[in-house]
């Protein structure tokens, strides 16, 4: 297993450049979290001219609606959403400047050009692993749109959260290139793969 | 005629819903330890290994393994000659449903799916109901992630089709599925009966004892070739690449009609999560 490599956010231009798909990262900084509902609002609002509740430049956005803070912690189990049902929102906030967005699961092949078109890079975290993740959570607040309820925008401080490179900013897929290695014969199938669709 | 209060189904929901999110049963983690030594990508390991490791934090930190506490699917049993007192059942299912969700600190992720606003409580859940023999009421909670569930099919195959085509419709829905479900999976599979028949199928196989064989030879003999072919795609431990993509194939079947071979396949997640309880 490779060493991790650490990431801060806010992220510049040439650590972007310098994550490679099939990298192991510790991130640390702030990363601020919109799942579904809430990419529908940031678009939205982007569309409308409108400021969004969080800078978009050079951050680093998680997919996740964490499950609720109990007493005496700073969050609740707090994994990764899949990434693809984004995929229509992400061009238009990658556009934006944002540099880092963090999921589970492949992305689409227009997702997957417009990493490289605005050198940002998509890292995942592992699906499920929540209360481990939580552990890298150092604080959390609540930032906008409380009425989403689980999909509200937090604002996270993460340290040392641990992510893999999935797509870099050459566009190397690891969903493409990771499986291929160790397909074996037998189970070719119709040939329809997540990423097709 | 023996007598049930509701409210005991109440009770036995809300905590069966709280440990099914929190404690993975021993059957699934023996699998994914299983995994762990058989799987021969180092990312597959890594992912294994966190996979173990999260079970582990989730147990001592009382989180949820994870923070998508789904849907609660609940299985009901009732014998019948069993008198169920003191309310409504339907009603008492969701009381658990409420209180497990809001005093477990588990997401309330259930909503109307046309306004898409949250109901706040989790409710309703999923209630399927058989009438069985006996003075017993056997509950199984499965809170189930939509991960998993959004990346799940049902096809109505026809007769021509046939096991071969069984075959290539699960294989398709598990490299459809790719990583967004999280494998490794546990990959129920209903075939026969309806169309929701074999949807329900799919969904009960997921209750199995994880790596448990149908009882019947034939079955078990296709589940244990399908297993092999699901773990030759490479999709590995969360689609990243490797030979662990799923750690159990659960078939169910029950006879069709004569034009008919309805195949419908649930994915599971790793967090294969259900809890039973026999009042």
């Amino acid at each position: 297993m490779r060493t991790p490599k650490t990431l801060h956010t806010p992220v510049s231009p040439e650590a972007v450049a310098a994550l490679v798909s099939g990298d192991l990262i510790h991130l640390s900084g702030v990363v601020y979290t919109a799942r579904d509902a809430a990419h529908q609002r940031l678009v939205a609002q982007l569309q409308a001219g409108q400021l969004l509740p969080f800078p978009l430049r050079n951050q680093a956005l998680f997919y996740v609606g964490p499950s609720p803070t109990p007493p005496g912690k700073i969050i609740g189990a707090c994994g990764p959403t899949t990434g693809r049902r984004m995929d229509v929102y992400t061009p238009s906030l990658l556009a934006n400047g944002l540099k880092i967005v963090i999921g589970k699961g492949p992305r689409s092949r227009e997702v997957i050009a417009a990493f490289k078109e605005y050198q940002a890079a998509y890292l995942v975290a592992i699906g499920g692993a929540a209360a481990l993740l939580a552990q890298s959570v150092k604080k959390a607040e609540l930032l906008a749109y409380p009425e989403l309820g689980p999909e509200a925008v937090y604002r996270l401080e993460v340290e040392k959260m641990p992510l893999i490179v999935a797509i870099d900013s050459q566009g190397r897929d690891l969903f493409a290139l990771g499986p291929k290695a160790y397909a074996e014969e037998g189970a070719e199938g119709t040939g329809e793969t997540a990423n097709d669709a | 005629m023996r007598e049930l209060n509701v409210a005991m189904v109440t009770e036995a929901v809300a905590r069966l819903t709280v440990e099914a999110c929190r404690y993975l049963g021993d059957d699934v983690r023996t699998l994914l330890e299983k995994a762990k030594a058989e799987e021969v990508s180092d990312f597959g390991c890594f992912i294994l290994e966190q996979i173990l490791k999260n079970l582990e934090v989730a147990a001592k930190e009382e989180l949820p393994i994870c923070q998508d506490t789904g849907m609660a699917v609940v299985f009901l049993e009732v014998g019948q000659d069993l008198h169920l007192t003191g309310g409504d059942l339907t009603a008492a299912v969701n009381e658990g449903v409420r209180r497990g969700y809001e005093e477990g600190y588990l997401r309330k992720s259930v909503l109307s799916p046309l306004s898409r606003i949250n109901t706040g409580d989790n409710t309703p859940a999923v209630i399927h109901t058989r009438i069985v023999p006996g003075d017993r009421l056997k509950i199984t909670v499965a809170p189930k992630g939509a991960g998993s569930e959004n990346m799940s099919r049902v096809r109505m195959l026809e007769p021509a089709d046939g096991i071969a085509g069984i075959k290539r419709f699960v294989l398709e829905t598990v490299k459809a599925a790719g990583g967004c479900a999280c494998p490794p999976l546990i990959v129920g599979v209903g075939i026969g009966g309806t169309m929701e028949k074999a949807a329900l199928l799919a969904k009960e196989a997921l209750l199995r004892p994880a790596g448990e064989p149908n009882p019947e030879t034939a079955v078990a003999a296709l589940e244990k070739e399908l297993l092999v072919l699901v773990n030759k795609t490479g999709l590995g431990p969360q689609g990243l690449g490797g030979k662990v993509t799923a750690l159990a194939v659960h078939i169910e079947t029950y006879p069709t009609h004569i034009a008919a071979l309805p195949v419908a396949v649930n994915l599971q997640c790793h967090v294969a999560r259900h809890r039973t309880i026999l009042l």
